[in-house]
């Protein structure tokens, strides 16, 4: 699949086709040669115990919400999509087998598998599907997706098997916009979903859940990816918040796979017999988000010389231990298809004296808000920035704020704040996220014309080489006029039992193979 | 004994009271926490429409007074309400997680009790042998340590070997002796935490009788030292251990929300902590109550039973 829009169809070779001539070839044949256990064939059987570092009380079924990886990973297990991200960053069909765009990327046709059915035996259908994404738009939507789908100007079925989307606009990554994982396709009954039930069309069927503490699921039958796809007959996750607790439920066997394992002891977990240690970088990125409003960041002088006075390096040797990528102040990342390879910014103390001086000053002193909620390390990682920075003659006065509250008290509100983004799989959906003008969770008040109007064009141009030309053109900006310094990726870091066995490629879009390890994957 | 019956009628009405006054501290305080559910909720994902959509759906938009009035009316009638963040109701969210804590506290009460007792009087008896000298070296290192480096060197030990498992994870339906056995590490460190305080306690209070006249009466008579303590010193010493159990059997139920993170376990302090960072006011408001309703309850029951331990003051004349 190339993915080129051009031609309008992406599915001509469906996953399964493809996965089905794999199995023939042996999975290994298809992709790079590695180590022999993951790629191993798999195999069906066991309960696999999965643990993670996120999961409240307070957790929900409801797909509005789904705010913490674990809400997110029990939802795709459970649940069927439109499309899928597939292990490599490439779109693949899910509950929608095919589809096709209009010239102008307006309107959207998408052809839904046959015989997909929810657990409750309900064959899925266009009225499903419809009534899923309807349930996240509107004025009464408090869904987190509400952005996602507000450009959706009409749903309408074409028959029991056709879903037609019109969009305000063109926009040639909609089929990727709707694999987000808010968007899973629920039963409906009367055009409505019930977001509260567990039903779904995944490959996993809900047994219990304790908001929390843990959810059981066992197999589902009659899921359409059998048998390439959901080898353990059954799944607990587990919800272990401290660090220390959940290594040692590794360690010790209580469960078989945990997620983020914490990168300042990785190297003694790995000394621990039995385990091995997976580790991917994708779209996951730490920032330092200036309010380009606000004096002295309005001044690009300003924000070229706290770019210069970052050692990059330095951070990512010791607040990841190593384990991620280089940032190079732009959010787009290496497995993107748009990802355009410009020279990576280095830290010259001389350049950021340079820069201020060409603003007019001597001297600069900022303040800088962090806290560990904005990602881990953060405190730290604000320090070793403020010294680094005392080279080039700027003083960063950093500042601890509380953790609780870090969203709504610091976040957009204080000139210069430390931020998390997990990254979006399309370069289109991260800009218009956090970089396009006027947007709620534009951290940094950019507003650039140049970009603006390319964002606008290059999201509706269906020629992939006009199209890489403009994001390139868009990264340029963002490095160079942005009010983003950011420093590194950070790797998603988990721990195996040796007795897991994985696909030689893992997605990197989100954790856990892209929140699908829990049908990826199997006991080797 | 109808002053007995008088005293608990009295001490039930002043906790009911102390109860009213707990929840206008506890809905003030939280009127004080920055941000709102809805804020919390949506976390980062939050946007000005979603916000005001939210906080009208969750009500969040009245008056404070007008909230207390409803939350306080519902309480009275037995209704929590339902959360804010899952809407699930409050009562079943609670009930499971205070059966979770409650079974931890008296299974760690159960050990700590007796072999703080024991270990008490046993201290008293040998006063200044090396085994009163180990014994207090032993507990006062215990609680000095923080609870979590108690628990990971109990994981250390006994769960990195295979005797025990290093979390809680207990599958729903299953027998109690298995409960007992995945559940004992949290056990036994709050054992450890807790036992130092009552050991000292008990060896205190009896070593402070035995310097009493009718105590050299009881030695002079020819009586052993175990009778001593335990038949003349002990009685008499009850009332203060009474109340330092009391005090730490509150503590067990209100205080453990560390030893449940670190061994995973479901219990009431971690569903606070969770409730509190998502401002879902209605859950913090019940279990807040309800541990100051533990509190009240067994520091009336330490009053009642420390009376009763003194015939002086049961039978007044």
């Amino acid at each position: 699949m190339n993915g080129n829009p051009a031609d309008g169809r992406f599915g001509a070779v469906s996953r399964r086709s493809l996965l089905r001539g794999a199995t023939a070839l042996g999975t290994a044949a298809l992709l790079p040669l590695g180590s022999g256990r993951a790629a191993a064939q798999p195999k069906q059987g066991g309960t696999l115990r999965l643990a993670m570092a996120h999961g409240s009380s307070t957790d929900s079924y409801d797909p509005a919400m789904l705010e913490n990886a674990f809400a997110q990973l029990f939802a795709t297990a459970r649940n069927g999509y439109m499309t899928e991200i597939a292990a490599d960053g490439s779109l693949t069909g899910d509950i929608a087998e095919s589809w096709e765009a209009s010239p102008d990327a307006r309107v959207w046709t998408f052809k839904l598998r046959e015989g997909v059915t929810f657990h409750s035996g309900k064959p899925v259908t266009a009225e499903d599907v419809i009534a899923s994404l309807d349930y996240h738009r509107g004025e009464e939507s408090t869904s987190a997706a509400k952005p996602i789908v507000a450009p959706i100007v009409e749903i309408a079925a074409d028959g029991p098997g056709t879903v037609v989307v019109t969009l305000e606009s063109g926009n040639a990554d909609f089929p990727f916009v709707i694999s987000d994982y808010h968007l899973p396709i629920l039963p409906a009954t009367d055009g409505r979903i019930d977001p509260l039930s567990p039903d779904g069309c995944g490959g996993y069927v809900v047994e219990s859940y304790e908001p929390g503490v843990r959810a059981s699921m066992t197999r589902n039958p009659n899921y359409w990816k059998l048998p390439d796809r959901a080898h353990f007959d059954a799944v607990e996750l587990l919800t272990i918040i401290d660090a220390a607790a959940r290594q040692n439920a590794l360690i010790t066997g209580e469960v078989d796979v945990i997620d983020q394992v914490d990168v300042n002891t990785v190297h003694l977990l790995q000394r621990a017999p039995g385990v091995q240690i997976l580790s991917t970088t994708g779209t996951q990125h730490f920032t330092f988000a200036m309010d380009t409003r606000a004096a002295p960041f309005s001044d690009n002088n300003v924000r070229l010389a706290l770019k210069y006075a970052i050692d990059r390096q330095e951070l990512l040797d010791k607040v990841l231990n190593g384990y991620g990528a280089l940032g190079n102040d732009q959010p787009v990342g290496p497995s993107d298809r748009f990802f355009a390879d410009l020279p990576q910014r280095a830290y010259d103390p001389d350049k950021a004296k340079f820069h201020l001086k060409e603003a007019g000053l001597d001297t600069l002193q900022v303040p800088l808000s962090a806290a560990d909620a904005a990602f881990p390390g953060a405190v730290d990682a604000a320090v070793l920035y403020s010294e680094q920075a005392a080279a080039a003659g700027i003083t960063i006065d950093v500042i601890r704020e509380p953790n609780d509250g870090y969203w709504s008290n610091v976040w957009m509100v204080k000139p210069f704040v430390a931020v998390y983004w997990s990254g979006r799989p399309t370069a289109d959906w991260m800009f218009s996220t956090a970089y396009a003008a006027g947007v709620a969770w534009n951290d940094t008040f950019w507003d650039n014309e140049r970009f603006n109007q390319l964002l606008n064009e290059a999201r509706s141009e269906l020629d992939e080489t006009k199209r890489a030309e403009m994001y390139r053109e868009m990264q340029l900006l963002v490095r160079d006029d942005g009010g983003v310094v950011i420093p590194m990726f950070a790797s998603y870091v988990m721990g195996l039992s040796d007795a897991i066995g994985h696909p030689e490629q893992v997605g990197a879009n989100w954790t856990l193979d892209g929140f699908r390890a829990v049908e990826r994957w199997w006991f080797a | 004994m109808s002053d007995i019956w008088w005293m608990i009628l009295r001490r039930l009405a002043l906790g009911v009271l102390t109860l009213f006054v707990v929840t206008l501290l506890i809905f003030g305080a939280i009127q004080l926490l920055p941000g709102d559910p809805a804020q919390a909720i949506l976390g980062q994902a939050a946007t000005p429409e979603t916000l005001a959509a939210l906080r009208t759906e969750l009500g969040l938009d009245l008056p404070a007074w007008q909230r207390y009035l409803n939350w306080i009316s519902g309480v009275l009638h037995g209704d929590f309400g339902v959360s804010l963040a899952n809407k699930r109701p409050i009562s079943e969210l609670i009930a499971g997680r205070l059966a979770n804590t409650l079974f931890l506290a008296l299974y760690a009460a159960v050990i700590a009790v007796p072999l703080s007792l024991a270990l008490g009087i046993l201290a008293a008896l040998w006063r200044g042998s090396w085994f009163d000298r180990a014994i207090n070296v032993l507990t006062l290192s215990s609680i000095s340590f923080p609870e979590f480096f108690v628990a990971y060197i109990l994981i250390f030990w006994l769960a990195q070997s295979g005797l025990f498992p290093s979390i809680s994870n207990i599958p729903p339906g299953a027998p109690l002796a298995e409960k007992l056995y995945r559940t004992f590490l949290p056990a036994l460190t709050l054992t450890l935490v807790v036992t130092a305080h009552m050991m000292r306690m008990t060896r205190a209070a009896i070593i402070n009788l035995l310097a009493s006249p009718y105590i050299e009466m009881a030695r002079l008579k020819g009586m052993g030292p175990t009778r001593v303590i335990v038949h003349h010193a002990l009685p008499n010493a009850l009332a203060p251990i009474i109340n330092v159990v009391a005090l730490n059997l509150a503590y067990l139920i209100t205080g453990v929300v560390v030893v449940e993170v670190v061994f995973v376990y479901p219990g009431l302090g971690q569903l606070m902590v969770d409730s509190v960072a998502k401002r879902d006011i209605p859950v913090v408001q019940a279990a807040a109550l309800i541990f100051a309703a533990a509190y009240i309850l067994l520091n009336l029951a330490a009053d009642v039973l420390s009376t009763l331990s003194n015939p002086r003051l049961v039978n007044k004349r």
